[in-house]
């Protein structure tokens, strides 16, 4: 297959353009500090929700840990980035956040992903405490204080690094999908005895999914604690895991689509709502409850957008002798 | 299809209402101020308290003709308890709302988390209740330019508590139980070992999270000291002051505003809580100025209950944001930044204070006396 074919390059054209776009408001300053702020939040949500997507709606494996690994990263990236503030301790700090997290997720995936449903959520909770507990009581981190005064990395704009890391994850975990692995992944999902009778190695792919989804994790968590300076282990809590939850559970499990979606919908109901102070979190769950009541299997069910598809569909409606304009339909 | 038309018009609903929440653009003859408090949230509490106080500040001084003839209005918003979510309430206060000053966040993380937002819009924030040293100050020591206070920070506690050991109560000499894991802990430790003037007999160690004192409590026991400084939260100091005076310690046990819960009362048993002491930031039993009184009154009658200490920090920190206001004789929040750093001799109802060069008021603190777990006296402990 070749590497740029129509679909690729329709993509290509895609990410190009959203970036002009974003880069353009930005210089006639429609997007100001405020929303590039807002803007950067949801680019990180995105990456938390692709990675634990890929865990929940890929594997099928309920995780309520994804906290505890963004932890890493952010620790990771905090405590190397204020030693070193150059561009290359920056990456040096995700990079060790990609080890930490991958191998802590490697020992705690291969006992754990045994389990099954409610336990593994439990299991995958109990983790993410002990990470933030251990971070809470450990001398580097700081203990309770947090660090603070991480530098903000300049050598591009942020908003560009994480539009960066959004693409090169979305990409990664999308193609993950794809693959022959993928399938051995997305088969679990759909019927485990069914797919370890036809002779696949379950755990291994469980593992797999966790891992990469840990590691997306990490990189969100670098992400978070270069932009906001200050990072304290309370950031990293349960209720953080249930946000990226609430996002992958919004767009509709298993369908990334729906993810960005659900980031790009929630992050600026998040961002509207700031203004009625009292009010935002009983709106903001109102909205959450109706969403889920009338489309219960989140905003796109397990559809996905593709450009395949919609190549195809015109092909068939021109061969039907149908409209031909360029709607968009998914 | 009309599940799907029900489902817009209820989104679409759900956010006019939001929008109905939005305020006018300013005008000349008001001032804005800016609320950036945890609303929701794991400390909802501390942000309510403050914004209640906030609340009626405001209230009494438009109705008093408001700074310099403008009226304030107060734009306050919710940060969730969450540090990420203060940071961006901190840039939306300062670039789209263009308020002259910030009151909030409660907590030090999350002011912390602000800092970067404000330094880049150069607006000043006032935090009513963020006390860790670093708060105002950043790595090398270097004071960040438009964060400021009106709670003491940790380290003066120490200072006032070893005034109080020496002064008030005449002790020679003290033992110091200290916890190594915190650095709320370390951080009184020292600032009490560089001022109490008598003999520091011995100095002994427990970690957060331990229940039994025993050994540490037998060897201090025969010692002779007359004080025990116990720099440490309300759940372990608790179960010290506890186990120490059932072992028959009867010396006095001194703490920090860490020690200012009711579950300390709870762990150690009312009748053992006798002779114990800490530092608040504002007591109803003592008046650290004139208006405190005044401000007793008035927030019973808004509120009909007796205010606390967050209570009184967020209405000084709208006061004190009043008297940088007219000192500098404008609203803008460059000119109120340097009023801000300059102010000396403000009259708020915690105690009168002088902002130093560190953006610490220098002003006095309570030292609460506990006596059969009640609050039994509170004294005034003037900086020196």
């Amino acid at each position: 297959m070749k590497l740029v074919n129509r679909h690729t390059f329709a993509w290509l054209i895609v990410i190009v353009i959203s970036f002009l776009a974003i880069e353009g408001l930005v210089s006639v300053g429609i997007l100001d500090v405020f929303y590039e702020m807002a803007l950067v939040q949801i680019g990180i949500n995105i990456i938390l929700g692709i990675g634990l997507n890929l865990i929940i709606g890929v594997s099928g494996q309920f995780s309520l840990g994804h906290a505890g690994f963004m932890a890493i990263g952010a620790y990771s990236v905090g405590i190397v980035y204020l030693d070193n503030p150059t561009v290359t301790g920056f990456f040096l700090g995700v990079l060790l956040g990609l080890v930490l997290s991958g191998v802590v997720a490697l020992l705690i995936g291969i006992p754990t992903l045994r389990l099954k449903g409610d336990y593994l959520a439990i299991a995958t909770l109990g983790v993410s405490e002990i990470i933030r507990i251990a971070i809470t009581n450990m001398k580097i981190t700081n203990g309770a204080a947090g660090i603070s005064g991480i530098p903000l990395f300049d050598a591009i704009p942020m908003r560009q690094l994480v539009f960066i890391f959004v693409v090169i994850v979305t990409i990664i975990v999308v193609n993950y999908v794809r693959s022959s692995d993928g399938r051995a992944t997305l088969s679990i999902r759909e019927n485990e005895i069914a797919a370890e009778s036809m002779g696949i190695n379950t755990t291994k792919y469980k593992v797999m999914a966790f891992v990469i989804g840990a590691m997306t994790a990490s990189i969100a968590g670098g992400l978070y604690a270069s932009y906001f300076n200050t990072i304290v282990p309370t950031n990293f809590n349960f209720m953080k895991s249930v946000d990226i939850l609430i996002i992958v559970v919004f767009g509709g499990i298993g369908s990334f689509t729906g993810t960005f979606v659900a980031a790009l919908v929630l992050g600026i109901l998040n961002t509207l709502l700031q203004d009625v102070s009292d009010l935002r979190m009983i709106i903001y769950s109102l909205a959450l409850i109706i969403i889920m009541i009338f489309k219960p299997s989140g905003l796109l069910g397990t559809k996905e957008f593709s450009f395949s598809k919609l190549f195809s569909k015109k092909i068939k409606k021109a061969k039907k002798g149908g409209s031909t304009d360029g709607s968009v339909r998914n | 299809m009309k599940k799907k038309l029900g489902l817009l018009l209820v989104l679409s609903s759900v956010l006019l209402l939001g929008a109905c929440g939005k305020e006018s653009g300013s005008s000349s003859d008001t001032i804005k101020i800016g609320a950036n408090l945890e609303l929701s949230g794991a400390v909802a509490a501390y942000g309510d308290a403050e914004l209640q106080g906030i609340k009626l500040a405001v209230k009494e001084i438009n109705a008093d003709g408001g700074i310099d003839g403008k009226k304030i209005e107060l734009v306050s918003k919710d940060n969730k308890s969450d540090t990420a979510e203060a940071a961006s309430v901190a840039t939306s206060l300062a670039t789209k709302d263009k308020v002259s000053a910030i009151v909030g966040p409660a907590t030090s993380g999350a002011v912390k988390a602000s800092i970067p937002a404000v330094t880049r819009a150069k607006v000043p924030l006032v935090t009513p209740s963020g006390t860790d040293d670093a708060v105002t100050v950043d790595a090398k020591n270097k004071v960040q330019e438009y964060i400021f206070r009106t709670c003491y920070q940790d380290s003066f506690q120490g200072i006032t508590l070893a005034n109080y050991a020496s002064k008030e109560l005449s002790a020679k000499s003290a033992i110091i139980i200290g916890d190594n894991s915190s650095d709320y802990a370390k951080g009184l430790t020292k600032s009490f070992k560089k001022q109490f003037s008598g003999k520091i007999v011995d100095e002994v160690n427990f970690t957060s999270g331990d229940k039994d004192f025993q050994a540490i409590l037998t060897k201090i026991k025969n010692m002779d000291f007359d004080v025990i400084y116990l720099p440490g939260y309300y759940n372990e100091a608790g179960l010290i002051i506890k186990q120490a005076r059932e072992m028959g310690i009867t010396q006095p046990i001194l703490g920090a505003d860490g020690f200012g819960d009711a579950e300390l009362i709870k762990l150690a048993d009312a009748k053992n809580v006798n002779d114990v002491y800490y530092t608040a930031h504002f007591s109803t039993k003592a008046d650290a100025t004139d208006k405190t009184k005044d401000f007793i009154a008035a927030f019973k009658k808004e509120y009909n209950k007796e205010p606390s200490a967050f209570n009184a920090l967020g209405y000084d920190s709208v006061y004190l944001i009043k008297k940088a206001a007219e000192d500098a004789k404008s609203t803008e929040p460059a000119k109120i930044t340097t009023a801000l750093a300059k102010v000396k001799g403000f009259e708020g109802v915690t105690g009168t204070m002088s902002i130093d060069k560190d953006h610490n008021p220098e002003k006095a603190a309570v030292v609460v006396q506990l006596t059969n777990g009640e609050e039994s006296k509170a004294t005034i402990v003037e900086p020196k």
